[in-house]
């Protein structure tokens, strides 16, 4: 029966070709714009680790002085060094990590080209195991190399192919700025989106191409970047004094394995607050937060407020491109009134006029579909080339594939239902009559 | 025109009426929308910098050593004044949209608190020059506070300060700003002169208070100066920039050099605004095309349904015209009623959008001018069908069909 119908189907779209290319284009247009935005969307929105973002935690703790305070206020969502410190040497969790960003002026050996800048990433040791950091050779450091401020650095593919071929690159001296570092590995291609362990670079910021020991970095006085705030009257601290300053430029980490120690951790924040407090360096009563990561991403706000309005408005075009296909299959199916009527009087039921129309609509869903998804490839392929941070992620994965053919296929067998319903309440007494 | 029987033979034909009239408003309340977004992002790349945008070239040295800023400065300002076409060059530390914020809070006691985040400024020798400041009120920094002036802790250790219109109507309303005090973080400067609105260094960052907010200090050759700016005529930016790249080049060995037009740096401010506004006239333009289609396709199914009736009319006396205006008229009526339920939708998605995201209300002409506008691609979408419905020749009435 259905290849009868789909035989029938064939037919009656080849005998209205405009109109037929006006369902399919206004289908494909309303899907494509909106798989398009949907899939930034997606792609946004995206657990960066999803083996183990549940068991990996961001705390905040409230270091700051009685002015301004407002009880319940959420407290500053980064650290200072010297909390930083403590919360890394406490060692509460599996794994904890006290990291911030900068920037670093390489200098090409042999001044085979000019100096120039990449971004670095200052880290404790932990950092490589806790975020299942790939590498292509060598490894990570240390926590020994971190206390006794080892010259090591661990560079990126891209960088290590830049300077000397990454297949050379352990063991080679690195220069930045006026400091020489030893090369102990090289990272293979790693890009987490979003960048979720430092926010404050954007929160799509590209992977660091160079990471340096914590505590050698900020000893030789590297340039940090990123937020910094500070409070007291101090004002900005002198960049070679920041270990003792009022202000907050670090991001930690903790890897918590289960329930109970989660439990424990925000304990401890608690407990450790109060500790300041009686030692004098806090003055706030304890207001503490312990997000897991993709509640840290929630908390931040990653996904821009103009992503979101494009998601909306995308979807608003959908709706208009759906009533638009209500209409004109109306007009198809009310159009063939009289062949139904026949097809009626001969003995069909009106379940199979509805299937055979919903037959009908489901081949322009599905030819809707395919439109929509060459459109959406194009739109993405647009907005790939958009000078906006997220441009590099937007990409059309497999799951999202299917997912717009499904939508199309949905959409359109929805859109088709009111119309076959009227088309098949059709009298062919009367049509007949008519004729 | 007639309208009672339009109307009559609309209410035989509810459901394709609805639906014309469903599309309507929703094209409309879209659009409104669409269009009130797009209208702001144009606003927000066209916000005024009284600097000399045009003629500016800004140079970036980093990686310099600061401990010989001292002396490199002063050498490397006199090598690019010998480049030809520059009229003046200056070292300051950071420039309006260069997105490297540096802020600070100001007020006008002691112990006062604000929100807004102001951008800080520090301008070498001839700063006031070399980038185009207009000064309103007051007068410049002079040669000793010039070379009296230093940076500690992102603040200036001179005495003086530079504040714009905006801020001084903000802090000293209804009162001239000269020699008032300035205080932040508990350090103070007066204030010698007004100058005209500069942007912040990340306005969308700094919000509608902070975008104007900015204030200038005098600033001696200083390790933290990281930027030269370059004035020349505007035909000459580009060559300027050039040279001046290749010149700090040779003179800074081993530091990252890179020089862009002051214009070119407002435009890769605003590149991701651009692109969102060509991207929302792009849908704009699609949906009004695909509701134009479903008007033209209702259309035309109700002029073929109607032929007899249309035959019959013409041959009881009904000119051509007549059925060209009963067509037209039957649209009009329809998209009054989708522009109406569309208005009162655009202002509930407005109200919505204010309520979840950072939008602010929609002025009201923004409806009446969506209503218009798909008022016009009504009349425009319909008058193909309505052609065709009035060639409809009276014979067809003789004929049964």
């Amino acid at each position: 029966m259905f290849g009868y119908y789909l035989d029938l189907a064939l037919r009656s779209l080849k005998r209205n070709k405009v109109l037929t290319a006006l369902m399919v284009l206004a289908i494909g247009l309303g899907i494509g714009a909106s798989m398009t935005m949907i899939t930034v969307l997606h792609v946004m929105t995206a657990d960066p680790l999803p083996d183990k973002s549940v068991r990996l935690f961001y705390p905040q703790i409230d270091p700051q002085d009685m002015e301004g305070y407002t009880p319940g206020r959420e407290p500053m969502d980064q650290f200072s060094w010297i909390d930083a410190m403590n919360l890394l040497h406490a060692r509460k969790g599996s794994h904890q990590v006290a990291t911030t960003g900068g920037r670093v002026t390489v200098r090409p050996p042999q001044g085979k080209s000019r100096a120039f800048f990449a971004d670095a990433r200052y880290t404790s040791s932990d950092f490589f195991s806790m975020f299942d950091v790939p590498f292509l050779y060598g490894s990570g450091w240390t926590a020994d190399d971190d206390d006794r401020q080892a010259r090591v650095a661990v560079i990126s593919r891209t960088l290590a192919d830049k300077l000397y071929g990454a297949d050379h690159a352990v063991g080679q001296a690195l220069r930045l700025g006026k400091d020489v570092f030893r090369v102990i590995g090289v990272v293979d291609h790693w890009d987490p989106v979003p960048h979720f362990y430092d926010l404050t670079q954007g929160s799509y910021h590209k992977t660091e191409d160079v990471f340096l020991p914590l505590e050698t970095a900020i000893a030789l006085g590297q340039g940090t970047s990123g937020n910094m705030n500070c409070w007291g009257h101090g004002g900005f601290p002198d960049p070679r004094n920041m270990k003792n300053a009022n202000c907050v430029w670090m991001q930690f980490w903790v890897q918590l394995d289960t329930p109970t120690q989660v439990q424990a951790y925000r304990e401890f924040l608690v407990h450790y607050s109060e500790q300041q407090k009686t030692l004098g360096r806090f003055q706030r009563p304890p207001n503490t937060r312990l997000h897991d990561l993709m509640g840290w991403l929630d908390y931040n706000h990653v996904v821009p407020g103009s992503v979101q309005l494009q998601a909306l408005l995308a979807l608003g075009f959908m709706l208009v491109c759906l009533v638009n296909t209500v209409a004109l299959l109306l007009v198809k199916f009310l159009r063939r009134s009289s062949e139904l009527g026949v097809r009626r009087a001969m003995g069909a039921s009106k379940q199979s006029i509805f299937a055979q129309l919903l037959t009908e609509a489901s081949l322009i869903g599905i030819a809707g579909g395919i439109a929509g998804l060459l459109l959406a490839f194009g739109g993405l392929w647009i907005v790939r080339h958009q000078p906006v941070e997220y441009a590099p992620y937007a990409h059309l994965d497999m799951a999202m594939l299917g997912a717009t053919l499904v939508l199309a296929l949905c959409a359109t067998v929805l859109a088709a239902m009111f119309p076959a319903w009227r088309a098949c309440r059709v009298q062919p007494a009367r049509v007949l009559k008519i004729q | 025109m007639e309208i009672r029987p339009i109307l009559a033979s609309l209410r035989k034909h509810r459901i394709p009426a609805t639906l014309i009239v469903l599309e309507i408003a929703l094209a409309c309340a879209v659009l409104c929308n669409a269009v009130f977004m797009i209208g702001q992002r144009v606003a927000s790349i066209h916000w005024s910098n009284a600097i000399d945008e045009q003629g500016i070239s800004v140079v970036t040295v980093n990686g310099a050593d600061p401990k010989l800023a001292a002396s490199d400065i002063p050498r490397n300002l006199a090598a690019l004044r010998g480049i030809a076409g520059v009229t003046a060059v200056a070292a300051a530390t950071s420039m309006p949209l260069d997105q490297n914020p540096a802020l600070s809070p100001f007020v006008t006691k002691p112990d006062a608190n604000t929100t807004v985040n102001s951008s800080v400024y520090f301008i070498g020798s001839d700063g006031e020059r070399a980038m185009g400041l207009r000064l309103l009120q007051g007068r410049w920094f002079n040669a000793d506070e010039y070379a009296g002036s230093g940076f500690k802790n992102f603040a200036s250790t001179g005495h003086v300060a530079l504040v714009t219109q905006s801020d001084a109507n903000r802090l000293w309303p209804r009162q001239s700003a000269l020699g008032k005090t300035l205080y932040s973080n508990s350090a103070s400067w007066t204030v010698v002169g007004v100058v005209a609105d500069v942007l912040a260094q990340d306005p969308k960052f700094s919000g509608p208070g902070g975008m104007y907010s900015s204030v200038f200090y005098p600033l001696q050759p200083d390790g933290v100066m990281g930027d030269y700016v370059l004035r020349s005529a505007p035909q000459d930016r580009e060559r300027v920039e050039r040279e001046a790249v290749q010149v700090l080049g040779k003179l800074q060995q081993g530091a990252v050099v890179e020089g862009k037009t002051y214009a070119g740096m407002r435009s890769d401010y605003f590149a991701d605004t651009t692109s969102m506004v060509w991207m929302l006239v792009l849908v704009c333009v699609v949906m009004l095309a695909v509701t134009a289609f479903g008007i033209v396709g209702l259309t035309s199914f109700w002029v073929q349904q109607r032929r007899r009736q249309i035959g019959i009319r013409r041959a009881v006396g009904a000119t051509r015209g007549h059925i060209l205006s009963y067509f037209r008229t039957e649209n009009f009526l329809l998209s009054t009623a989708g522009v109406l339920a569309g208005m009162a939708l655009a202002f509930g998605i407005n109200l919505y959008l204010m309520e979840h995201y950072e939008m602010s209300r929609m002025p009201w002409y923004y409806l009446p001018g969506s209503a218009i506008a798909l008022w016009l691609l009504g009349q425009l979408a319909v008058f193909g069908p309505a052609l065709r419905a009035a060639a409809v020749p009276p014979v067809v009435a003789t004929r049964s069909v």
